[in-house]
């Protein structure tokens, strides 16, 4: 299979403009006779869903939460970028596009990044315009802040929640169109197949997650903005109900699924206290402008940290990396993190966990000052921990976050299946091998409102609008496959709960292919995930019925799904012999311990097609091509 | 620690519904009520009992997904906290907890304490939003905003959906969820353009689903996960004289 | 299928600003407001019998004379009441089935238990204004008061308070009715603010502490009559009976 991005041709800065002129339009009194299918609500979803209903479209929107709200992009804390240059301090689309191609290790397509660098500014303007309470300065204007090791001021922020912000911005327009009538929305389904008529991904089954009724939907088009798969790891800082299944199951139809093993651990999250834990917050990465990371000096130093002297202290981050020391990037730092843990010297009750410490910067500036900057954070983290952060340092671990990698698709946020289009954190194309801070919601935004609701009219305008209905066999066939699965795992009865499964399946995850992986543990990982799947097609226990809300059969089908999923991710991890961004092969390192990136054989995108159950997939390879940037060695130092 | 459970059981809409009595034992106080939640229920499907179902989804307080009366208090009754970031330390060992779904005739219980809050939704979909299509709007800095007014506008917009308000008021009404949108957008110069509209149509889709009437309780204030004040309310009835004039 | 899709929205058009929540509570607010001032006007009459026979005699007549006004005043409260009372026990009544099914444990946060108990106190406002007009005004249920006339031959009101609160039902019955009313003022009167929009977190606590003010005023204001005539500070002048 010949992977086509399809990337226009011409000077980077004007390629999406050639390409919006090239496109086909669909004229505006035709638009009522598409119909299209967006799977999620998150920024991604609702932006779409709403602009494309505004633009005439009918869209028929499907989230499995009850309310389109309530999609996980809420939870996004930080902030936005954009390449407004407010703060006159040299910042631009060029900048934006290089720093995002930079952090991500020169693992992106060049294309696709500079287009979101060129959107970035149209989406801070339209959500001002719906009425997002962004953060200002005195004199009315907004406010930005340098996130994540930037060396600008480009972050735009509504106190700790621009996520839900944002979200609520995309779903104000959303409710319109749906109160408009233009969006009929479907809360509490989930999609569980992809239906392609000759090829062409023309509808979806999904389960009524109130009756569990299976039915039938069909469109023009279909497009899947259905998030991330950190959920693999099991703890994460995503929500719970966050999952796999609607873009692996549209893998299992045939569409690509690009560079799974890049998915990012963020550094800052509250470290796990027992079996029970079901998630790790987040803490913003902010408070590592101002606290300082450490461990003990010795191994099973188990004094609390107020006793431990200064000199038997090792702040690692700036030991290792005088330059940028706490302010290392998510990779480095995470990564630091476990190494010192592994070594026996974490804290905590777990042993896994390091300090970030604020008692210099409270010392130097004033617990006022502290507090006026990181006070709803202290006061979360006081909330589940019971320990006030002005007195006594936090405790830290790195966790599970987002998903760089996703569906393949092409420049116009395509898969390789006609009319599938993916978009946001589900599909692959933006971030490379790692993501900067606050350029998530930045990427869900573009797709959603400036770039799918233009291309894919250009697929329209191709294939004409065909009316199909649901009564064509391929809707039965695939309605008849998702009941026997269901109906499979309904009839095993066996002994172990599917969140068990779930949380094993974590374990060898995050032992063997998560802050850092190599040949052996990932080839190790692949018998394990193999024999728990074994085990939980014969040992896993789902209750109740199907004709009814039934959390343990959502569950059990999600864990299935991540299951074989989680093959693609060692596949993938296990073949990309190099270390770039977020993956760190052991084998691939400086002698420094840094990542050693190889680009003469791995600058290509590596885009798995699925072959059968227990099948090792077929690995497709898209070559990167830079033109206007050079393939440079990150150094933090 | 060992706790006793009351917990609302009800298989779906049409049944009637009942109280449970579970044991939860060995709670560790670090866990969060859902995870406490968790371990119940992985127990009761080791002994073949369908779990207690629940809504739920970020666990760090700002879907609102979660939800839950606890001993007869929306989230469970300290202050600023959703269900999902309640820990156990707030609970003494040998306590007794009745958990029952929120109650208000426009959430109807859809199982045990899972409730459909799509009356919310349709509010929302009556006018809380302004009316602009993607692309043509003005630069973001082209109205400047006051920081106050940009704050207080943030204060209100706030709001995380959850329907606690609803559940905590005696009469069920909406009004502090209706106001904080209606607030949100009426202090903001992008949302003052239809603001008599959106107040009157907000107004009218709360009252047509069925909830309670504003008798100023403040139960809901003190409920709010994220404290929103009371103020709206005052203002969302400001506003909506406002409408009357205009 | 439990989407949004599956309910039909109805339409918006029966909601009026008269049938809307808020409308309602925006009369509620108005209507008792003006009962409100009446009652204020109504004290300030009453204490005039600390003056003397005389000079509430002559208030009495004064009233009389404007019988116009008297009876557009009269004609407003009964509108005011009627309103008043009709839609507090509706708007009960609707909260009331808002939670069709109550809850097994019940918890009051911060809601004080004068705001929850605005529809008894209400209620026996009421009850006691109804029996006050057949006491008083209407003199149906002391018929022998009609009789009363001072030495200007004007009908003697003096007197005829002074004879109704000497019995001590009377009086328990006028107490706990001005308890009553002071105490559905104490939420009245911020919840006034609040509902015509006039309140915000600042002026929130200082509307309360307003409320309790004015209700301590009132009952004191209107129960130190029974209570000076029950203490015999006021009494019968002489001659009557």
């Amino acid at each position: 299979m010949k992977l086509e991005s399809k990337v226009p041709s011409g000077p980077l800065a004007e390629k999406w403009d050639k390409h919006r002129f090239e496109m086909k339009l669909v004229n505006p009194a035709n638009k009522r006779k598409y119909t299209v299918i967006v799977v999620g609500t998150g920024l991604a979803g609702a932006s779409a869903a709403a602009t494309m209903a505004e633009l005439g479209y009918n869209v028929k929107n499907f989230c499995f939460q009850d309310s389109p709200r309530r999609a996980h992009s809420i939870g996004a804390q930080g902030g936005i970028n954009a390449a407004k240059n407010y703060q006159n301090d040299g910042d631009s689309i060029w900048r934006l596009f290089f720093d995002t191609i930079k952090g991500g290790d020169f693992r992106s397509r060049e294309a696709n990044t500079y287009r979101l660098a060129q959107v970035s500014n149209n989406i801070i303007d339209q959500c001002a315009a719906q009425g997002v309470p962004f953060a200002r300065e005195y004199g009315g204007l907004l406010a930005n802040r340098s996130f994540g090791g930037a060396q600008v001021s480009r972050t735009f922020y509504a106190r700790g929640q621009t996520g839900q912000q944002l979200l609520l911005g995309a779903y104000s327009a959303l409710q319109r169109q749906i109160g408009l009538g233009k969006v009929q929305m479907f809360p509490r389904t989930e999609m569980l197949d992809l239906v392609l008529v000759d090829g062409h991904a023309k509808g979806i089954i999904i389960r009524d997650l109130v009756t569990g009724e299976i039915s039938s939907h069909a469109a023009d088009a279909v497009v899947l903005g259905t998030g991330g798969y950190g959920r693999v790891y099991n703890l994460s800082t995503m929500g719970l109900g966050c999952n796999v299944t609607a873009a692996y199951r549209a893998y299992k139809r045939g569409a690509l699924f690009a560079n799974p093993c890049y998915h990012q651990i963020h550094p800052t999250c509250i470290p796990h206290t027992g079996e029970y834990q079901s998630k790790l917050t987040l803490m913003s990465e902010s408070l590592r402008n101002d606290g300082r990371i450490w461990v003990p000096k010795n191994k099973g130093d188990k004094r609390p940290p107020g006793e431990i002297p200064e000199e038997e202290r090792d702040y690692y981050l700036e030991r290792k990396y005088p330059s940028f020391g706490n302010l290392a990037p998510r990779d480095i730092s995470s990564r630091s993190a476990k190494e010192v843990c592994d070594e026996g010297r974490g804290v905590g009750p777990t042993g896994y966990g390091v300090y970030l410490d604020f008692s210099e910067a409270i010392g130097r500036l004033g617990k006022k000052v502290i507090s006026e900057k990181y006070g709803n954070l202290f006061d979360m983290y006081e909330l589940i921990n019971d320990e006030d952060p002005y007195q006594v340092p936090m405790r830290i671990y790195p966790a599970s976050h987002y998903s760089m990698g996703g569906l393949w698709v092409d420049y116009n946020l395509m898969s390789n299946i006609p009319g599938l289009h993916v978009i946001g954190e589900a599909n692959f194309s933006d971030h490379g091998a790692n993501r900067l801070g606050a350029s998530a919601l930045m990427q869900g935004l573009a797709d959603g409102y400036f770039v799918l609701p233009y291309t894919i009219g250009d697929y329209f305008a191709r294939v004409g609008a065909q009316n199909i209905t649901t009564d064509r066999p391929e809707f039965r066939e695939a309605e008849e496959a998702v009941s026997a699965k269901i109906k499979k795992l309904m009839s095993i009865k066996g002994e172990r709960t599917a969140d068990s499964f779930h949380k094993a399946l974590g374990e060898i995850m995050w032992e063997k292919a998560g802050l850092a992986r190599n040949e052996s543990g990932l080839k190790k990982a692949l018998e394990e995930i193999a024999t728990l799947k074994e085990e939980f097609w014969q040992n896993v226990k789902v209750l109740g019925s199907n004709e009814s809300l039934n959390q343990t059969l959502e569950k059990a089908g999600r864990v299935a799904d991540f299951l074989e999923f989680a093959e693609i991710f060692c596949y993938d991890a296990l073949n990309r012999e190099e270390s770039c961004g977020a993956h760190f092969r052991e084998e691939y390192q400086t002698k420094e311990g840094e990542a050693l990136r190889n680009d003469k054989k791995f600058a290509y995108v590596s885009a798995w097609e699925y072959k059968g159950d227990g099948v090792k997939p077929e690995l497709h390879k898209e070559e990167l091509e830079f033109e206007n940037v050079e393939l440079a060695t990150r150094s933090y130092k | 620690m060992n706790l006793t459970l009351r917990v609302w059981r009800q298989k779906n809409s049409q049944d009637k519904g009942h109280l449970e009595i579970y044991q939860a034992n060995d709670i560790n106080e670090d866990m969060s009520f859902l995870e406490m939640l968790d371990v119940v229920n992985e127990d009761l499907i080791k002994k073949d009992i369908e779990p207690i179902h629940f809504d739920h989804d970020c666990r760090e307080g700002i879907c609102g997904a979660c939800s839950l009366v606890i001993n007869g208090i929306p989230h469970g009754g300290k202050k600023g906290c959703t269900t999902c970031e309640l820990r156990m330390r707030n609970f003494k060992d040998g306590d007794t907890i009745t958990i029952e779904p929120f109650r208000a005739k426009a959430f109807p219980v859809i199982r045990d304490l899972m409730v459909d809050r799509s009356s919310l939704d349709r509010v929302m979909q009556a006018g809380g939003f302004v009316s602009v299509n993607t692309g043509g709007v003005p630069d973001a800095n082209a109205i400047p905003i006051h920081k106050e007014i940009s704050d207080k506008a943030m204060d209100a917009a706030a709001c995380i959906g959850c329907g606690a308000c609803v559940a905590a008021c005696p009469n069920a009404s909406a009004m502090l969820f209706v106001s904080a949108k209606v607030s949100h957008l009426a202090t903001l110069p992008q949302g003052k353009v239809e603001r008599e509209q959106r107040v009157r149509k907000m107004v009218a889709q709360m009252d047509i689903e069925g909830f309670g009437n504003c008798t100023n309780y403040y139960e809901c204030e003190a409920v709010c996960p994220k404290e929103i004040s009371v103020k709206s309310i005052a203002m969302m009835n400001r506003e909506y004289m406002r409408a009357l004039v205009k | 299928m439990s989407t949004v899709q599956a309910k039909p929205v109805p339409s918006q058009a029966k909601v009026t600003f008269i049938s809307s929540s808020i409308g309602k509570k925006i009369f509620q607010a108005v209507t008792g407001s003006l009962m409100f001032f009446f009652v204020v006007g109504h004290m300030l009459g009453n204490l005039q019998i600390f003056i003397g026979q005389d000079q509430l005699n002559t208030y009495a007549q004064a009233l009389k004379d404007l019988s116009a006004l008297l009876w557009s005043v009269r004609f407003v409260m009964f509108v005011c009441l009627v309103i008043h009372v009709w839609w507090g026990i509706q708007l009960y009544f609707e909260n009331l089935f808002s939670r069709p099914i109550r809850y097994i444990v019940n918890t009051t946060v911060q809601a004080s238990l004068s705001s929850r108990t605005m529809i008894f106190t209400g209620g026996g406002i009421f009850l006691y204004v109804v029996y006050h007009l057949l006491h008083y005004t209407f003199i149906v249920t002391n018929p022998q008061y009609a009789g009363l006339h001072d030495s200007l031959g004007r009908h003697d009101v003096y007197s005829m308070v002074v004879l109704g609160f000497q019995n001590g039902w009377i009086s328990t019955v006028y107490f706990i009715a001005m308890f009553s009313l002071s105490y559905h003022l104490t939420h009245a009167i911020p919840s006034l603010f609040q509902t015509l929009g006039l309140n915000n977190d600042k002026t929130k606590s200082k509307f309360e502490v307003l409320g309790w003010l004015v209700a301590i005023v009132i009952f004191v204001g209107f129960s130190v009559i029974p209570a000076a005539i029950l203490l015999k500070i006021i009494n019968l002048p002489e001659g009557v009976l």
